[in-house]
């Protein structure tokens, strides 16, 4: 092919030596900026492939004299962050809970850390809006079984509910009066048609009447001669609009004849001390929340007057797209 | 190998070479204009950041600030929202518009006078000339070897370019921040990384744009003129040599041997020499004449000297410059101003300034967003009530706290509440305290009896409550739905 270069007449520079048609190409040196810029790039991934991981192998990769790795990082960043978050943990935890709402600053940390808690563990039962389903408490609501007030909570979120082998869990067991034969099946339904009249489902009829005296002799010693429940024992109020099981008929008549256990894992062993606190804010914070007696009785009796500064919106003060 | 053959034409270059362009110093109308016009615009740029504004303990008290990191602009008296910044799209659609208006009436005035590129490089061509001398010394010391002499003034001019490039890089850092502090935390090396990068790289664009590229950027790199060459007509301003009255060119003494020959044009070049872009305005109208009328003055001077009348160059219309050429007389430069394509391009300016006036007037510096929290929609409550949430936003745009009440109607036995307000039976009000000069967040609780339809329409309202700072009792308010569960 050699012999075939010659130099172009017109422009003085040499072609390649190949022909298509007549139509021949000239030999035109790469300019000297991209040939640079090549090189340099070159070298750069050499030094590239030195320093950092690069080259991979069976089963990892080369790690890079500069052992630098994506996942070290993060787990830098995440251990800054845990360092940097510290001290207000620390003073989450140093603070007691029912004062702790009144520091903004604690309780929008403790809000927010709560919030991301929450989807991490406690979505899976209680719903990503907290509004629970069939057996789950709607943790949006008034109504609780065990408590609503900071205190209450926490207690709960720790210790668990029906947790096996833990001795400070909260424990209550209904009897399966139809499994276990203490009621027959037409006492159930007797029992069922009171429990909706106390909740103003049904109206009085004969079959209420017969289970207010089978409700008085097996179901008061818990729920309370009037129906409204008792939060020592975990007994629900039945009287209110709420039920975590449902009123309608078939329901209720499961409910009596199984009983109904739910667990709660006890979430001490899992989570950290402030954790588990922000956990009690947050949940306290979606409109349900009680005020623990002892607080109720400090607190200013004009509080509600009082004009109350909102917090700012979480530093994006100018926000346009609200 | 065949022997490359000589006689053929060298490749052909898209690119004209750089001529250097060393203007003469020139004086005259024009020039005392173009010095006012300098003198003005430089002293708005280096000291507007330090004028201070009392805004009240909330607000920085800097006249003119554009606070990124707080996201508000102000100037002067306004103060301007991220939401707000329609009326930013404003003032830049109507620094268009002006520009618009006043190529149409006055040709490139903006670039021969105002442009940043055309201020800077006046300023250091003068510079330069202070250094090196005038025109013909600059083009003698471009030529000269690299002598002691020539290092030392070329030292000495890109030294005072480079002070001037800084200083004009600092100056545009101090509108982003509390200029005192800036200028103190800047020297003790405690600025932000960003303001130093700013100041560098500011500098080296005015050191390079202002020092070396000059006029390539008014010919080649600015898209400016090429829009200005369409929108002008056969009735704006512009700088025109009268070849009418020129042609021929020839000396005073040729002129004065052969009466009747030749033009006015001597041919002396001077308006060639004091032309900052290099140009030959007896070529005709070119893109690179910035209309700096520099020429104009140089020629009425050597008109003057040769005893003939001025305005061989001049500040004419096309249509005059017709007019004039056949004899007749030219018109009024105000009539030139007002005529219907100018008149239309203030009208368009002025409304658009009067409607922001109008609507900055107008605005209200209390703000409510609300949000209807949709999962879940609703809650039951134990009594039977039903309660929807709501994550309410008030913007507080005025620079003090203010106490902004946040109210319900329209929704039959509602109460509301919020987390920092405890419930109440019957509460349709509650009053909360927003910081100034920024946005309070609220979650707010609404609660309705269970009758009612499943979506009830209400409304929310927030109203400024600051009897005592004189509040205005600025409201906003929005209509929601009350969500009920379906029977
Ligand atoms: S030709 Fe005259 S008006 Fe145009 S840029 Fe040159 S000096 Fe200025
Ligand atoms: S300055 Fe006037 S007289 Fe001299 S060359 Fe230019 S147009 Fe002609």
């Amino acid at each position: 092919m050699a012999e075939n270069i010659r130099t172009d007449e017109a422009t003085g520079t040499q072609t390649v030596g190949h022909e298509w048609d007549g139509i021949e190409e000239l030999n035109t040196p790469l300019p000297r900026w991209w040939l640079w810029t090549f090189y340099a790039t070159v070298f750069w991934s050499i030094v590239y492939v030195i320093l950092y991981p690069a080259w991979p192998l069976v089963n990892s990769a080369t790690a890079g004299v500069l052992g630098w790795s994506s996942r070290g990082d993060v787990e830098q960043q995440l251990a800054a962050r845990e360092a940097e978050l510290a001290p207000i943990h620390e003073a989450l935890v140093a603070a007691d809970i029912n004062s702790l709402v009144a520091n903004a600053e604690l309780r929008n940390t403790a809000i927010q850390g709560g919030q991301s808690a929450y989807k991490v563990h406690c979505v899976q039962c209680h719903g990503a809006d907290a509004a629970g389903l069939g057996g789950y408490p709607n943790l949006n609501d008034d109504d609780w079984l065990w408590g609503g007030d900071l205190e209450a909570i926490e207690y709960t979120l720790i210790h668990g509910i029906r947790n096996p082998d833990h001795p400070e869990t909260r424990f209550s067991q209904m009897p399966a009066f139809g499994a276990d034969g203490l009621l027959n099946d037409a006492e159930i339904g007797d029992v069922a048609s009171y429990v909706r009249l106390l909740s103003g489902e049904e109206q009085a009829s004969a079959a209420s009447q017969r289970g207010a005296t089978l409700f008085a002799n097996n179901c008061a010693v818990c729920h309370g001669g009037d129906g409204k429940g008792n939060r020592e024992l975990g007994a629900p109020n039945l009287t209110d609009a709420i039920s975590l099981y449902g009123t309608d008929r078939e329901a209720l008549t499961e409910t009596i004849y199984y009983s109904r256990n739910g667990v709660m894992p006890r979430w001490g062993q899992r989570l950290d001390p402030a954790t588990i606190r922000m956990l009690a804010v947050y949940v306290h914070s979606l409109g349900g929340g009680e005020v623990a007696p002892a607080a109720a009785e400090d607190q200013a009796p004009d509080a509600a007057e009082t004009a109350s500064a909102v917090p700012p919106d979480d530093g994006k003060a100018g926000d346009a797209s609200s | 190998m065949p022997v490359p053959d000589d006689t053929l034409e060298p490749p052909l270059q898209l690119y004209a070479a750089r001529k250097d362009v060393f203007p003469k110093a020139v004086n005259g109308f024009f020039r005392r204009l173009k010095w006012q016009i300098m003198a003005a615009t430089l002293a708005i740029y280096y000291i507007t950041p330090w004028i201070r504004w009392d805004r009240g303990p909330y607000a920085p008290d800097q006249a003119v600030l554009v606070d990124l990191a707080n996201r508000r602009f102000y100037m002067f008296g306004l103060e301007i929202w991220p939401h707000e910044f329609y009326y930013v799209a404003g003032m830049l659609v109507m620094a268009g518009i002006g520009l618009f208006l006043v190529t149409s009436a006055v040709g490139r005035a903006w670039c021969g006078y105002a442009c940043p590129q055309t201020v800077w490089t006046d300023l250091f061509q003068h510079v330069e000339r202070w250094v090196d001398g005038d025109r013909n010394a600059q083009f003698r010391l471009k030529d000269s070897p690299w002598n002691g002499t020539k290092i030392r003034k070329r030292l000495t001019k890109w030294g005072i370019w480079l002070f001037i490039s800084f200083w004009t890089g600092g100056a545009w850092i101090m509108y982003f921040a509390d200029a005192p502090t800036l200028t103190v935390d800047f020297w003790q090396g405690e600025a932000h990384y960003i303001a130093y990068a700013t100041v560098g790289i500011l500098t080296a664009i005015t050191f390079i744009f202002g020092g070396f590229m000059r006029e390539q950027v008014c010919i080649y790199m600015c898209p400016w003129p090429r829009i200005q060459t369409a929108m002008m007509d056969e009735k704006s301003l512009m700088v025109t040599y009268k070849d009418w009255r020129g042609e021929k060119r020839g000396s005073v003494k040729k002129a004065l041997k052969n009466p009747g020959e030749f033009g006015d044009c001597i041919d002396c070049n001077q308006c060639v020499a004091v032309c900052p872009t290099g140009i030959d305005i007896r070529e005709g109208p070119q893109i690179g004449c910035i209309t700096c009328a520099l020429c104009i003055d140089a020629c009425d001077t050597v008109m003057e000297q040769t005893g003939r009348p001025r305005g061989l160059i001049d500040y004419i219309t096309e249509e005059d410059a017709e007019r004039e050429q056949k004899g007749e007389k030219a018109r009024a430069s105000w009539k030139m101003l007002l005529r219907p394509r100018t008149m239309a391009y203030f009208t368009v300016w002025a409304s658009i300034g009067v409607a922001m006036l109008f609507a900055v007037g107008n605005r209200s510096r209390l703000d409510l967003s609300v949000q209807q929290d949709r999962s879940p929609a609703y809650v039951q409550l134990a009594n039977g009530d039903v309660r929807n949430s709501f994550t309410v936003k008030l913007r507080n745009m005025e620079n003090r706290p203010r106490d902004v009440v946040v109210s319900v109607s329209g929704l039959p036995g509602a109460s509301i509440w919020s987390e920092s307000v405890p419930r109440r039976d019957g509460q349709t009000s509650i009053t909360a305290t927003v910081p100034a000069d920024s946005v309070g967040k609220l979650n707010l609780f609404v609660v309705a009896p269970r009758e009612g339809g499943a979506d009830e329409a209400f409304t929310i309202t927030a109203t400024g409550a600051d009897a005592e700072a004189g509040d205005s009792g600025a409201t906003d308010s929005d209509t929601f739905t009350f969500k009920r569960p379906e029977r």
